[in-house]
């Protein structure tokens, strides 16, 4: 495991190396991803802007809701965003390349063209979380609860990506496919959950845990009652969610690697 | 004419041989709007009339919204992408020699591409969401005849901003970053993030005014009704003289790149 961390920082800074040698370039796509992901909470305040509040929560509230969820995909993307050109690679031929490489393959993949500007969807996600943490009556029980919140949240997204990049095993496409459930994730946890009908937010509890992300740990820290009545236990079972989406990943990947037979020529 | 109606009709069919990718971007596409769907219906029951719009508006517009991503190309691509492309390899002298305007043949593609995704990623999510919610139609033949004659008005406006972020490659010998920052403001400017019926006042007014009004707001409220009579034609004289405006300065700075060609070799 060691090894492997010691593996893809190597890698990934060969590629911050190389994407240096165009600062202009780098400075460019950075500023414009910060801003691109910045879109998201200029909509959800124009939207406040039309109401007094959404779902029964105040745009602080939400705004800490989407700071969670944006760090997790933030740091998930950052990591291992790239598994989602794995049909590229596959048809490129360079999986074949890594195979043959003497680093564990997933690390390989994932740190294949590793993009330090990746860093500015954090750094946007991590400003509105802080604007919004300022408003929180912070203990230390709840501080406990944030920190193993936003390491959940990325496990859990993390998993998504390298769990649905996995089909392209069979398909070598239709990326777009994972989008709607790791994007899509992102998405409809930015919102409070009171926004959605009961049997959608049961779903995405028992089914899909994606609430886990942010929605019942913030549900804690916010000192909140659950609209829906669920259990509070929930409130603090997120690494729980985080543990079974990584099994669920990491057998994905583990027989999308077996099935795995080149593309010929 | 025959010419560019076989431009755009291989397009079509290009584009129409990546079934897997164009159901992947369905579904994604009826995901999003699900979401946004509850999130609208929350906000229109608070405030039944922000913007002008009721709830049954809002979710319509949703869809509209999704219908329009990939048919208007919100987020970018198509034909402009792969003339930056020719740009950056130097393909683009053969262009340049045919005897045919690099102008109509990419635009020609360009809407070759547009119907494909509104026949697909335009009609399939539009159906979906008018199965789950309760979605308003056009009232009568004739606007749904306006609708449709706003679409490849649209697709044009569309295709001139693309193609003004590509041609810049003549002269930066790389359009990533115009590409980037025209994308950020056709993803707010469009209406694609929220309606721009309900932005403040002032910032309201400046994009309705702005060429990605065309894009989703100003169809939305044709199909709407929100525009009746002589607001029609106001709406499609807007979007047409964009179209026009731009197009006018695609052939300009062509022009001007044209003389900056030097080919390289013998």
């Amino acid at each position: 495991m060691a090894d492997a961390v010691v593996d893809y920082c190597r890698i990934a800074g060969l590629w911050v190396r190389a994407s240096m040698a165009y600062p202009a370039s780098f400075w460019m796509m950075a500023v414009g991803s910060f801003l691109m992901t910045g879109l998201d909470f200029v909509g959800i305040w124009v939207l406040m802007s039309n109401v007094d509040d959404l779902g029964g929560f105040s745009l602080t509230e939400i705004g800490f809701l989407y700071g969670a969820t944006g760090l997790g995909i933030a740091f998930a993307d950052l990591l291992v965003g790239r598994v989602e050109r794995l049909g590229q690679m596959i048809r490129m031929g360079r999986l074949d390349t890594m195979m043959t490489k003497p680093v564990p393959l997933l690390v390989q993949v994932c740190a294949d063209e590793f993009a330090p500007r990746r860093f500015a969807r954090v750094l946007q996600s991590g400003l509105v979380f802080a604007w919004a943490a300022a408003y929180v009556d912070w203990t230390l029980p709840r501080a406990l609860v944030a920190v193993e919140m936003v390491a959940s949240g990325s496990v859990i997204f993390f998993s998504l990506f390298v769990g649905l990049a996995c089909v392209q095993f069979w398909t070598a496409d239709s990326t777009e496919f994972a989008n709607a459930f790791t994007y899509g994730g992102n998405q409809v946890t930015q919102f409070p959950m009171s926004v959605f009908p009961a049997e959608v937010v049961k779903a995405l509890t028992f089914v899909l845990p994606i609430a886990f992300v942010n929605w019942y740990p913030s549900l804690y820290i916010l000192g909140r009652e659950d609209p829906f009545g669920l259990p509070d236990w929930l409130q603090l079972a997120s690494p729980v969610a985080a543990l079974l989406f990584a099994a669920a990943g990491a057998l994905a990947w583990r027989v999308g690697v077996r099935h795995y037979r080149s593309t010929g020529s | 004419m025959p010419l560019h109606v076989a431009v755009a009709t291989r397009a079509f069919k290009r584009y129409s041989t990546y079934v897997g990718a164009t159901l992947a971007g369905i579904f994604t596409n009826c995901v999003f709007g699900v979401i946004m769907c509850f999130v609208y219906l929350e906000v229109w029951g608070a405030n039944p009339d922000a913007g002008g719009y009721d709830a049954g508006d809002a979710v319509t517009y949703v869809w509209l919204g999704q219908a329009m991503i990939m048919t208007v190309a919100v987020w970018g691509g198509g034909s402009p992408d792969d003339l930056a492309e020719r740009i950056r390899t130097g393909d683009v002298v053969i262009d340049l020699y045919r005897p045919v305007g690099i102008l109509g043949w990419y635009l020609a593609a360009d809407l070759g591409r547009a119907a494909y995704h509104l026949l697909t990623r335009g009609l399939a999510p539009t159906l979906v969401g008018g199965l789950l919610f309760d979605l308003h139609y056009p009232a009568d033949a004739l606007t749904w005849l306006v609708f449709l004659a706003a679409i490849p008005i649209a697709v044009t406006v569309s295709f001139a901003l693309r193609m003004l972020a590509s041609l810049a490659a003549f002269w930066l010998l790389d359009d990533v970053g115009p590409r980037m920052l025209l994308g950020f403001a056709a993803l707010f400017f469009s209406g694609l993030t929220v309606p721009l019926v309900i932005l403040p006042d002032g910032l309201r007014e400046l994009a309705m005014a702005l060429p990605w009004a065309t894009f989703l707001q100003v169809p939305a409220d044709i199909w709407l009704g929100k525009r009746t009579g002589l607001e029609v034609v106001g709406g499609l004289a807007f979007m047409a003289g964009w179209a026009i405006v731009l197009l006018a300065t695609c052939a300009y700075v062509l022009h001007r790149a044209e003389r900056r060609v030097v080919v390289q070799g013998g």
